[in-house]
């Protein structure tokens, strides 16, 4: 049982980024009905944010300490980041202990931003073309996205460890009963899967009790006859993309801590979250986030040396076997609608 | 001419007399001058050119005609290179029976993927066809390197070790893949004056083979299998309700655009008898994509041009550096000189995929028919500057009304 629970528990953390990313993705497609093969950029851009604003918080100049000598016999040159000299030592350095949760108020509206810009600036011309030159165009546009980040940070993974407080282990299985050591969890992982659960319930919330929600659900539904209501759309379509570009942004922020953020990273997820997004449905929102979980918990389940025993390397396939499986079972995937990319 | 018009034979000649001259061609500079740099006329690349032009043929043969996208050709690709190193393994390093082999393999294994991926269309067969090479990928990776059953040697590649049996090896051939006897390395070397032009073994026989695969594209194109998959790009549906069921066609135009992908990577283990998993990463499904979009999809001779195109500039742009920028734009002053490359720096070295990736998007977004319209719009151009410019229906034909949108 308590075996069960820790695979359950394992799979979150990988579930909560594919559900996020898929989430946008499907945002992304239920609304302007583009598939967008830089999303995986975005959750890119995202934990590089978290990079940057990591860099700027420790900008620090130099002092040299007359009192301390260095091995060599010189006075001690000691560096102080900017942030330490302005608040004090004590609450600098909180700062720059805290600099991934942080990131998350620079990186909003830089994702939005991208998002805008890319929406407008190219995708925007797409939207009357095929759905292969949709691919294609944004598929070069990751590339382009991936080899620019590399440009400016190189192609080495770059840690942005959590802060201090939220560093370590905590025992799960003790609060719920079990013995102790039974079940010990990350704490990141479950500020991740608490702070994916809210995103993911905070764009639901959005789209279901605001007046906004309800005409963009309206214009996914039918986007002609909300367009001659008189409603401007495109517009909130393009806000629509901001939103899910932050969403995958927001991802990338946090994932930073649970895997040191390279410029492939997108590209490592992004296949995986088409996949989710398929097994899903296309379109639906909800699907998206159910198969997120799923196919998470699905691919730890297989990691473990059971599976692994049984059949070996079944953990490296088990998603694109179940999506395969369920795209020729159940085409529309777990919760398509229909009508939705059907020829 | 075999069967084909007088434009078809030209094209055929035209691209026969190209690859045999390559060695010529390629080499316009002297050896040992400034400009050598740009002479793409060695062996190893113009194997290159030549084994990702095949590839580039099949998939347009799929992309182009049927307008199926797949993202995972590599795998077959993949498939290829493997099945022909275990020939050489296990048998004998005449590369015939291990070019046969891979085109098989990939034959049987293109099937088996594109029966299952063909049941849906669009997008999920992108996804599809992505999902199934990636699961070719992580297979051979890991799964398939297992000490029992080694059948990709994992990470470090599948190679030729001299304990291997090769039961029909003897010691008077070569220890590399040959002809026959006729080692694919083996490179007449001709001095003309400064210049230098090498002749590979390894690059005829790709080059034969280049021509016969494209002779066949140019029957298959011309032919009323062409057209019945040229209709299901254009309406699939309208096809189904005539009664015809359109499935065997894409098959068959998926199996024989697998065909050339393993044909491809048996040459590329021909050339270098190693199979690495990387070779059927996602990133070399796009790779294919990328040349065939670059060079023209749909098109005959697009697929080959953007394949040279891709693998030349590759080539080129990934060996200059600052130092040569700045012999270049020495003429300019200074300031502007180290300016300027400032400015080109990150596109050249190691920036040539941010470069590819700018160049690829500004082809799909400016010239969708790629390196060939963008020749035809150019010839148009200059024909118009000669000829005043007529209106595009001299004889006044009533226009044709567009099908309403299903």
């Amino acid at each position: 049982m308590d075996a069960l629970l820790l695979q359950i528990l394992n799979g979150l953390d990988k579930g909560s980024a594919y559900a996020l990313i898929a989430l946008g993705l499907t945002l992304i497609f239920g609304t302007l009905g583009v598939v967008n093969f830089a999303h995986g950029a975005l959750f890119m851009i995202g934990a590089f944010c978290a990079v940057t604003v990591q860099r700027f918080l420790n900008l620090s100049f130099e002092t040299i300490d007359e009192t301390q000598k260095d091995f060599l016999g010189n006075p001690l040159k000691v560096k102080t980041p900017y942030v330490e000299s302005w608040f004090g030592p004590d609450l600098g350095a909180g700062i720059i202990d805290w600099s991934v949760p942080l990131a998350i108020l620079f990186a909003i509206p830089i994702m939005v931003l991208v998002g805008f810009v890319m929406e407008r600036g190219l995708i925007k011309h797409f939207y009357k073309r095929e759905h292969a030159d949709q691919i294609l165009v944004t598929f070069g546009l990751a590339i382009v996205l991936q080899e620019v980040v590399k440009y400016f940070f190189g192609a080495n993974p770059i840690q942005t460890p959590e802060p201090n407080m939220l560093r370590g282990s905590v025992d799960l299985g003790m609060m719920v009963g079990f013995q102790a050591n039974a079940i010990i969890y990350p704490i990141w992982r479950l500020v991740y899967f608490f702070f994916a659960i809210g995103i993911i319930g905070g764009v639901f919330a959005f789209l279901q009790f605001t007046t906004f929600g309800m005409v963009v659900r309206a214009g996914m539904a039918d986007r002609e006859t909300v367009g001659l209501l008189g409603i401007n759309i495109d517009r909130r379509f393009t806000i629509m993309f901001g939103v899910a570009s932050a969403v995958a942004g927001l991802a990338g922020v946090m994932y930073g801590p649970l895997n040191p953020p390279n410029y492939h990273m997108g590209m490592d997820f992004l296949v995986l979250s088409f996949v989710v997004v398929v097994v899903g449905g296309m379109g639906s929102l909800p699907g998206a986030v159910l198969a997120g979980f799923l196919l998470g918990i699905l691919e730890s389940f297989a990691s473990t040396t059971w599976a692994t025993t049984t059949i070996p390397g079944i953990n490296q396939i088990i998603i694109y076997l179940v999506a395969i499986i369920i795209l020729l079972t159940r085409p529309r995937g777990l919760m398509g609608r229909k009508g939705v990319m059907e020829d | 001419m075999l069967g084909l018009n007088k434009k078809d034979a030209t094209l055929l000649i035209v691209v026969a007399a190209l690859t045999l001259c390559a060695p010529f061609i390629l080499n316009p500079f002297p050896t040992g001058s400034a400009m050598a740099q740009f002479n793409a006329g060695y062996p190893d690349l113009m194997q290159r050119f030549i084994i990702f032009g095949i590839f580039a043929i099949g998939f347009n043969i799929l992309f182009g005609l049927t307008g199926y996208l797949s993202f995972g050709h590599a795998a077959f690709l993949g498939v290829g290179s493997y099945s022909a190193v275990w020939i050489f393994k296990l048998f004998t390093y005449n590369v015939i029976p291990a070019i046969t082999l891979s085109v098989v393999v990939a034959a049987i294994f293109s099937l088996f993927i594109g029966f299952v991926s063909l049941r849906r269309s669009g997008i999920y067969f992108s996804i599809l066809t992505l999902a199934f090479a990636q699961m070719s990928f992580a297979l051979a990776y890991s799964v398939l390197s297992n000490p029992k059953f080694n059948l990709t040697n994992g990470e470090t590649g599948l190679q030729v070790y001299a304990d291997d049996p090769q039961w029909f090896h003897r010691d008077s051939l070569p220890d590399l893949p040959h002809l026959f006897g006729l080692s694919m390395r083996s490179t007449y070397s001709l001095e003309l004056g400064a210049w230098r032009f090498d002749f590979n073994a390894g690059y005829y026989l790709c080059a034969v083979i280049l021509m016969i695969v494209f002779y066949l594209a140019i029957r298959i194109f011309r032919s009323p299998f062409g057209m019945m998959l040229r209709a299901v790009k254009s309406n699939q549906q309208r096809m189904n309700y005539t009664g015809l069921n359109t499935r065997p066609y894409t098959l068959a135009a998926f199996v024989i655009s697998g065909m050339y992908a393993g044909l491809a990577g048996g040459l590329m283990a021909a050339m270098d008898p190693l199979a690495g998993a990387e070779r059927m990463q996602w990133t070399a499904s796009g790779e294919v994509v990328l040349m065939t979009i670059l060079g023209g999809t749909g098109t005959l001779i697009g697929p080959v041009l953007g394949a040279g195109f891709i693998k030349y500039f590759e080539n080129i742009f990934s060996k200059i550096n600052d130092t040569v920028l700045h012999n270049w734009f020495a003429f300019l002053p200074d300031g502007i000189e180290d300016f300027v490359v400032f400015i080109v720096h990150p596109f050249i070295g190691k920036g040539w995929h941010l470069t590819l990736g700018l160049l690829f998007m500004l082809v799909v977004i400016f010239l969708p028919g790629g390196l060939v319209e963008g020749g035809q719009r150019i010839g148009r151009l200059l024909k118009g500057k000669k000829k005043a410019p007529d209106s595009e229906d001299p004889e006044h034909h009533p226009k044709e009304t567009p099908h309403v949108a299903e």
